[in-house]
């Protein structure tokens, strides 16, 4: 779960991260209240989960409350890169000397979390390493060792930060291994973390991304989800709890098991087509659950033509048949389906399948003919 | 031979009580495989279809000298479960639970390479499968037979559908490795393929990616430096968008790691033929064995 700016920064709150006093606002008068509050001058930034707003206009200085209505009324509604901005936060400016960089990854080929630190603040952290490799200092942390506050001393002089501060920024590390740990997080990222002409080590920014499999440790975690904004499909597919991923084509996939249907998305890429979902019923799908997925994919306008592709393995082939022709009953829908079961049960699937006698419904008997037969009734419809 | 479950396999069943476990666990018996003991902790002294209930792995190993133990309890009580079958001594433990928290694969990972003893598949894996040997997890084993081709995999269906491609063309199977779809998992493309390269059985190894992290191009630099077995890959996800994860906790293109195709890249670079599709891994593997 990828957080907004704010509530990451909520999060560290927790912590002793030091950090500037802000508002979150969603309204022009909530941020005007917030300005007012927090006193100028203020910096307006535009809350969405994709990096470099600051170029694309996303965030903005205000000397007064006036200027940070007007600031406030550019940015809500604005598009950053198909992102709508439908939120704010409202930061207290400070005077910046220098900028530095800090992140903690969850680095999988390691097996640890990898810490990285550089004192060149503003730029991209490979084309650092590649020009400027004295200014970036790397650690990974032994998790049955933990990070102690000479890893943070370590990682601050060997990046070069000035002296004055690197205890300073060695113990706002120190701090950060303790939101990435404690709070179960993937990615802890701050950009920039500013110097201030007072000596003063602030996190300016916020990127944290918390892994979904810990929040049953966090509850209080899970209400950092965002609601607005999310895809229609993807809303109703997680109300019914099934694993859909909403893509740009015009043919639905209904499969079983992660693999399998990342497989199906390239088989019918491979054949000319393209899929308009991810849709993973899991192990074991019942009747009901497949009624709710066909529910899911035809909710999107863009589909032209639907594949079933399923191999059983704890999910029986007949259940899956049932359930397809219990959503035909329930839900008519008009657009073709091409169906592939193989596995658990086949024959008697096949068989309900043909008694059924469903119209518009097209079994095939492999992945590859099956994605061929989908992607030529996808054009058809197309072409009519 | 075959690797990791055989005739020798003396198998303990963490959450044998449950529901699930006890289900999938008795298939695996049906099977042949020697089912010895459940660990529920305060049910000890009862038994699941004649298998004794411990309450702790020590006294399963003690009174049944178990060797290889699976893990069926629920994500928030996994990991716990794996350290205390490595602290059993335990030699094998494979992890089918889905949904651990990513921290606690990574501790449970470094805590395995410390002690230096048990090997960890998964976790959110099916399972290992030697065909006519033994079967421990999921994979529904009547699709396959004894043969010379090793097969592993990230996905649970995908292997079966590759599995079933391959049997199709007339070829069994060593063992089937399915080594999950999480982040960290216990053991990786590198490791199952030094079992197999190991096993005079296995003429022929299957490999089955998906996007995220850099395990199959880890697996290609092993395979050029010390592999002389055929392998044949095949990797799912090479349409995925980046930055979405693919029902797989681990199958996600973050930025431009994770991609499929620098994995075909990585993969062909090093001499390793890669289908395009389910069907080719199986027209390969037929070529290569002049079938």
């Amino acid at each position: 779960m990828d957080l907004l700016e704010y509530k990451g920064r909520n999060v560290l709150a927790r912590y002793d991260v030091p950090l500037l006093a802000g508002r979150e606002a969603a309204t022009v008068d909530e941020a005007v209240a917030a300005a007012e509050e927090i006193g100028c001058p203020v910096v307006v930034k535009a809350q969405v989960k994709i990096g470099g707003r600051g170029k694309l206009g996303g965030i903005k200085f205000a000397d007064s409350v006036d200027e940070a209505r007007l600031q406030a009324t550019s940015i809500l509604g604005m598009d950053i890169r198909g992102h709508t901005v439908h939120e704010l936060w409202i930061q207290k400016a400070t005077d910046i000397e220098s900028e530095y960089y800090a992140a903690i990854v969850f680095d999988r080929a390691a097996k640890a979390a990898l810490v990285m630190l550089c004192t060149e603040g503003g730029m991209d952290i490979e084309q650092v390493a590649e020009q400027h490799p004295e200014a970036l200092s790397r650690l990974h942390v032994d998790p049955l060792i933990g990070f102690h506050p000479f890893h943070g001393r370590r990682l601050a002089y060997e990046a070069g930060a000035a002296p004055d501060v690197a205890r300073q920024v060695g113990d706002l590390l120190a701090e950060l291994y303790e939101v990435f740990t404690q709070e179960e997080a993937t990615l802890v990222e701050i950009n920039p973390i500013v110097i201030t002409p007072e000596r003063k080590v602030i996190a300016l920014d916020a990127k944290v991304t918390l892994d979904d499999n810990a929040l049953f440790r966090h509850p209080e975690n899970a209400e950092l989800e965002d609601s607005g904004g999310a895809d229609p499909q993807e809303q109703m597919a997680r109300e019914r709890g099934l694993t859909y991923v909403k893509l740009d084509g015009d043919i639905g996939i209904f499969g079983n098991g992660a693999g399998l249907v990342m497989s199906t998305l390239d088989v019918v890429a491979h054949a000319g087509g393209a899929a308009a979902n991810f849709l993973d019923a899991g192990g074991g799908a019942k009747a009901d659950a497949i009624v709710a997925s066909v529910e899911v994919i035809l909710s999107n306008p863009n589909v032209k033509a639907v594949l079933f592709n399923v191999f059983g393995g704890i999910t029986r082939s007949d259940e899956v048949a049932n359930g397809l022709i219990e959503a035909y009953q329930t839900l008519k829908p008009t657009v073709p389906f091409v169906v592939r079961l193989d596995g658990t049960n086949d024959v008697e699937a096949r068989k309900l399948l043909a008694d059924a006698d469903l119209p518009n419904v097209f079994p095939e008997a492999t992945m590859d003919s099956a994605a061929a037969k989908v992607v030529e009734l996808a054009r058809g419809a197309s072409a009519a | 031979m075959s690797i990791l479950v055989d005739e020798n396999t003396r198998l303990v069943v963490s959450g044998l009580t449950g529901r699930e476990g006890s289900y999938h666990a008795l298939n695996n018996r049906s099977y042949g495989t020697n089912l010895v003991a459940g660990v529920t902790p305060g049910k000890g002294g009862q038994d699941v279809e004649g298998v004794p209930v411990f309450n702790t792995f020590r006294e399963a190993v003690a009174a049944t000298e178990a060797n290889t133990a699976m893990i069926f309890v629920p994500p928030r009580f996994a990991a716990d479960s794996i350290l205390e079958a490595d602290d059993a001594h335990i030699e094998t433990i494979i992890a089918i639970t889905e949904g651990i928290p990513a921290h606690d694969e990574l501790f449970v990972y470094n805590a395995l390479k410390r002690t230096g003893r048990a090997r960890l598949v998964g976790p959110n894996c099916p399972g290992v499968l030697s065909p006519g040997k033994a079967n421990v997890g999921i994979i529904p084993a009547g699709f396959f037979k004894p043969g010379n081709v090793g097969v592993v995999s990230r996905s649970g269906t995908l292997t079966y559908q590759i599995g079933n491609e391959l049997a199709q063309s007339g070829f069994g199977n060593s063992s089937i490795v399915g080594i999950g779809g999480d982040p960290v998992p216990g053991s990786s493309f590198v490791d199952i393929i030094a079992l197999f390269e190991a096993d005079p059985q296995t003429e022929l190894i299957v490999m089955s990616g998906e996007i995220g992290g850099a395990a199959e191009e880890e697996a290609a630099q092993y395979i050029k430096d010390s592999v002389t077995t055929p392998v044949v890959g095949y990797i799912a996800g090479l349409t995925a968008p980046p930055g979405k994860t693919m029902g797989h906790a681990g199958a996600i293109v973050s930025g431009s790691s994770g991609a499929g195709q620098a994995k075909i890249d990585a993969l062909e670079a090093v001499g390793v033929r890669v289908g395009r599709t389910p069907t080719q891994v199986a027209e390969i593997a037929m070529k290569i064995l002049g079938k």
